[in-house]
């Protein structure tokens, strides 16, 4: 059973509208569900890390790198972007 | 056969080094949390006013937008919607080129094949079904649609990967999955979240073979495509996370939240690195994404608006009204010179 089904959850939908789902593996076998909980921990405590002040370092590089890149955020002019009007020109 | 006292016994076993290998990656992490994103990003300068404006309105769909997905060719729009209906728009004109009426309603999914040549949708229905798009606009596309992904709960959030051949998935029955469109074969599924799943996003091609899942176990987990092993997870929000998005590096991703946060994670320090909220935002976030540099985080909220972040400083930089209900989706164009919002209004917006 799931602790939360978001669509009934929110009232969304009335709960007999939506296909029920079988019981799933949690709960139903404790033994082989704590024996994959901790394989997969240990997968997870095994990974090689980095500092944080190093991740900040090269995420802040990056966004500097691709400034000039990013339309939204240098704001370019309407001429060259095709969602804003062009003013409007006469002709003579 | 274990005996009952034997089986309890190595359940606890386990169950203690479960809690000391939590405790340890809790401590590994700790170690190299040496500054705050925010404070490392002081030295660079904050960034102006921002002026953007809604372009374009798209009006067609008789209710609720739920999805929405750009081509790559930068004008194209998909959209899916409550009330069964998938169109696909021209954003520049905002005429609108093809219809699809799904036999289901509350359409959660569509995404737009990279050839730009099908679109992927599905809802209530548990499966994902692809639509080839047909020149001739008098065809009947419904008549060329291909079922591909079937799930025993509804489908959450779809995603072609490299190509038009392979398509990911994720559901309501807590599991992710990826399919030969082709043959419709299952080809790994992907088992770790207890609870419904909301949202995937696919790492950028070079950083190679992971995806990103978020859902209502308040996880966003990672995962390898090929093995289907979770590689790293993380569990900091308080409420379902409702959409995970790339950075565009590759290096982290973000998260919008029913509890009314964003957050940033970086994979290669693993751990969260930034929050962004503010008292007066108690509303979920319901989707975000990234500008192209990955300055910017485009969120889209509860309460109609759509919040502008500095990543890298955490502050809000602008607040965005013109919805008039939930605004259910948000994403940036391929070229960034755009992004677009859907929404409960009905509607959806592009702004600039």
């Amino acid at each position: 059973m799931w602790n939360s089904f978001k669509f009934v959850k929110e009232g969304w939908i009335d709960s007999y509208m939506v296909s029920k789902m079988s019981s799933k593996m949690v709960g139903s076998n404790n033994l082989a569900h704590a024996k994959r909980m901790v394989q997969q921990l240990r997968v997870e405590a095994s990974i090689e890390r980095i500092k944080v002040s190093k991740a900040s370092a090269d995420l802040m590089r990056y966004c500097g790198e691709n400034a000039k890149y990013d339309p939204l955020l240098m704001g370019i002019p309407a001429s060259e972007n095709p969602f804003k009007d062009k003013k409007p020109c006469t002709i003579l | 056969m274990l005996c009952k006292k034997n089986q309890g016994e190595t359940t606890n076993t386990l169950k203690a080094e479960s809690e000391s290998l939590k405790a340890k990656l809790e401590e590994e992490r700790a170690k190299l949390h040496d500054v705050e994103l925010h404070q490392v990003a002081e030295k660079i300068d904050a960034l102006g006013q921002f002026v953007m404006k809604t372009r374009r309105t798209l009006k067609g769909h008789g209710n609720k937008v739920l999805c929405m997905d750009w081509c790559r060719d930068k004008r194209r729009i998909v959209s899916s919607s409550q009330d069964g209906k998938v169109i696909v728009w021209d954003a520049y004109t905002t005429n609108k080129e093809h219809a699809v009426t799904m036999p289901c309603t509350w359409v959660m999914a569509c995404a737009y094949a990279p050839s730009g040549c099908a679109v992927a949708c599905g809802g209530l229905d548990n499966k994902c079904s692809v639509y080839p798009l047909s020149l001739d606009k008098n065809e009947n596309l419904a008549a060329k649609k291909k079922s591909v992904a079937m799930h025993t709960n509804y489908l959450s959030s779809c995603s072609f990967t490299n190509s038009d051949m392979q398509i990911l998935t994720s559901s309501g029955d807590g599991t992710c999955a990826l399919w030969d469109v082709e043959s419709g074969q299952l080809l790994q599924s992907f088992h770790g979240h207890s609870a419904d799943v909301l949202s995937l996003d696919l790492a950028p091609s070079e950083t190679g073979n992971t995806f990103v899942s978020g859902g209502c176990d308040k996880k966003a987990n990672v995962w390898d495509m090929r093995s289907g092993q979770n590689v790293q997870s993380f569990e900091t929000h308080e409420s379902d996370i409702n959409n995970v998005k790339y950075y565009p590096s590759g290096d982290a991703f973000a998260t919008g939240s029913d509890d009314a946060t964003c957050r940033l994670y970086d994979l290669r320090a693993d751990r969260e690195v930034a929050i962004y909220s503010k008292d007066s935002i108690i509303f979920g976030a319901s989707s975000v994404d990234f500008s192209l540099s990955g300055r910017l985080l485009f969120a889209g909220y509860n309460d109609y608006t759509i919040n502008v972040w500095d990543v890298l400083k955490g502050t809000r930089v602008a607040i965005l009204f013109g919805h008039e209900n939930r605004v259910s989706t948000v994403r940036v164009s391929p070229d960034g010179t755009a992004f677009c919002s859907g929404s409960w209004d009905n509607t959806l917006r592009i702004w600039a």
